[in-house]
């Protein structure tokens, strides 16, 4: 198929409705009623369901209700809308049902502003729920990306019976780009073995997330967890630029990423042997790969636009195999790739002096 | 001749399942009223119950139906979805007053204004039953509740909110009603009522709902004898009985 020009939160419905999403349940927010307005002009129309629920309460609950049908449903809100998900995410996470999350942050806290921020890190990646569970968390830092991880999110969650959620910022929801649909490229599991659809032929089920028998809360903890690792061992992505022989390794995710990538470039032009490590799954987190780029480097500086979320990752990744520092604006407030590249040619020039120390 | 009738238990009950409520509770009346109604529609391979928090939030260990659980108040959402996804499906929620009518009454009223074609069954007794008899939205003026200690006060609280009249006032209900089980005669009634919720639903009317006045002795601090009086006496009074939207009804007019 070829490229075509579109905005970050047309791309993701679009991707949805490709990936077969059935139900779109939603409420309007800044910065992605985009994403609302194009399921309400085309899933009606293709025989498909469209509700503005009353409230992100109600909407991700009915995400629920299509998830224990075993039909592919999504919702998407920003910042304090998905904070208000946050109990059904936890129930979905324990019973088991799938279901698509979009958030596209916007700056906090509080109603806080419209600006693209990455201040729900911690709400997407640690849980804003109550009790021990995990949403697989998507990062985009393109449209192209976002149109594929739209894609992933979907045949994951139904592949591992999780919520998954596809993380995104203000900037790519409404930037235009040109990128490319193909197709939906999983084949997706056979949901006949646990969705309800009437008890016919076969013993009654149920997807509840209450266990008060002593001892069936710990157990089903247990196998979820044993879940997660698998899905740390098989799922985990990230991308690598320039890391072969980096000695400052940048760390960022979503647009900050391709903003740094920028100022990699520029470092580059300049003889500094930068490169950027970009996590494209934020749970998973590719510990392990970040681990062995870190053991190579000098230093790591990690770059976001909060005031140091996923800087707690990096450093438990890092874990001590070198420096990491921190670089970020909050608010709403935006690092620009010569904002980047200025602190990189400092932290360079620091890095370099401490080794003639060292000589 | 006189017939001869035999009791069986409903196939929509579990073969081994017993209700765990207290005794005179409300619930295990309701329940089994709909289990006998899925039996005879003969829905019982093609319903999906959603359970809510309360007392009853065990749905799955009573019935022999598929269950969907929901968080506090959000059982119509869930319904809601289910439906939407399997529209062939007889899909119903079962809930306390806390949960559907303090909790969730938001989520309530959206649903009935959606006409969403699901039924809704919702059992008023007059507080929060499970977490130990705290006051609700449809608590008395007066009642003796854990939080009311010298019963409600409108003054500081307010007054009780009467559900069905609400719900019957959204352009998406079908059929709404507020029934008692205080004696054999209320039961059957309350039997016909939730039957016609059912058929709303099956007859692609729209969003059925029947409001139960159920009784909670525990924390009542009554016998079950008592308990009944009291919905007859004082809760009645206040929560009054009758059909408030039937549309079959309406369009015969
Ligand atoms: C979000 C949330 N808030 C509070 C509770 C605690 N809670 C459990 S049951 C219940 C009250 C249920 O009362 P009602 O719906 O009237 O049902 P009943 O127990 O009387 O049958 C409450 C408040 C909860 N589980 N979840
Ligand atoms: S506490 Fe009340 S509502 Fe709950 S089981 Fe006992 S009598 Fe029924």
């Amino acid at each position: 198929m070829a490229k075509v020009l579109v905005k970050g939160n047309e791309a993701i419905a679009q991707a949805a409705i490709n990936a077969g999403c059935q139900c779109y349940f939603g409420y309007p927010i800044t910065p992605q009623s985009e994403i609302g307005e194009y399921m309400g002009a085309h899933l009606p129309e293709m025989g498909r369901n469209f509700i503005t629920a009353e409230s992100e309460l109600a909407s991700i609950n009915m995400v629920i209700g299509a998830g224990t049908t075993g039909t592919k449903a999504m919702t998407s809100s920003s910042s304090c809308g998905i904070a208000l998900m946050q109990e059904a995410i936890s129930a979905m996470c324990c019973a088991e049902v799938p279901g698509v999350i979009v958030s596209v942050m916007r700056g906090g806290p509080g109603l806080g502003n419209i600006a693209p921020a990455q201040g729900d890190y911690f709400q997407a990646v640690k849980g804003g729920g109550n009790g021990d569970y995990k949403t697989i968390v998507l990062s985009p830092s393109t449209v192209q990306e976002a149109i594929d991880l739209t894609y992933r999110a979907f045949y994951l969650s139904l592949k591992y019976r999780n919520p998954v959620m596809l993380l995104a910022d203000g900037l790519l929801g409404q930037m235009m780009e040109p990128a490319d649909f193909g197709e939906y490229p999983y084949k997706d599991p056979d949901v006949s073995t646990w969705a309800l659809n009437g008890a016919d032929n076969r013993p009654a089920r149920n997807i509840v997330s209450l266990h008060m028998p002593e001892g069936e809360l710990e157990q089903l903890s247990n196998r979820i967890f044993e879940k997660y690792e698998k899905i740390k061992k098989e799922e985990t992505t990230y991308e690598g630029f320039m890391l072969e022989d980096a000695k400052l390794v940048l760390t960022a995710f979503g647009t900050v990423g391709r903003i740094a990538k920028s100022a990699v470039l520029k470092a580059r032009g300049e003889g500094m042997k930068v490169g950027l490590f970009r996590p494209v799954t934020l749970f998973p987190f590719p510990e392990k790969q970040l681990n062995d780029v870190a053991k190579n480097a000098d230093m790591v500086l990690d770059l976001e636009l909060n005031q140091g979320q996923m800087l707690l990752d990096v450093r438990s990744s890092v874990f001590g195999a070198c420096p990491v520092e921190f670089y970020g604006r909050s608010g709403g407030g935006m690092l620009t790739p010569d904002m980047i590249f200025e602190k990189v040619k400092e932290l360079y020039a620091a890095i370099n002096k401490t080794k003639v120390g060292v000589k | 001749m006189a017939e001869t009738l035999v009791y069986k238990r409903p196939e929509s009950l579990l073969k081994d399942g017993h209700f765990t409520f207290c005794p005179g509770c409300g619930h295990g009346v309701v329940l089994k009223i709909i289990a006998e109604l899925i039996d005879e529609f003969n829905l019982q391979k093609d319903t999906i119950a959603i359970s809510s928090v309360g007392c009853s939030i065990f749905l799955e260990k009573f019935f022999n139906l598929d269950v969907a659980g929901a968080s506090h108040g959000r059982s119509p959402c869930v319904a809601t979805g289910v439906k939407r996804c399997k529209p062939d499906k007889f899909v119903f929620t079962y809930q306390g007053d806390g949960d559907a009518a303090t909790i969730g009454f938001n989520e309530t009223i959206h649903t009935a204004c959606r006409g969403e074609h699901i039924s809704m069954i919702m059992i008023n007794n007059t507080n929060f039953g499970m977490t130990g008899g705290q006051a609700s939205a449809t608590t008395l003026v007066g009642q003796v509740t854990t939080t009311t200690p010298k019963g409600r006060k409108a003054e500081l609280t307010g007054y009780p909110l009467h559900a069905a009249e609400i719900v019957a006032k959204c352009d998406g209900t079908a059929y709404c009603a507020r029934v008692a089980i205080t004696d054999s005669k209320n039961i059957r009634q309350a039997k016909a009522a939730i039957k016609k919720a059912f058929e709303a639903q099956l007859n692609g009317l729209g969003f059925g709902f029947v409001e139960v006045l159920a009784a909670c002795p525990t924390n009542w601090h009554m016998t079950p004898v008592e308990s009944v009086k009291h919905i007859e006496e004082v809760t009645e009074k206040i929560h009054c009985l009758g059909v408030f939207k039937d549309v079959t009804v309406q369009e015969k007019v």
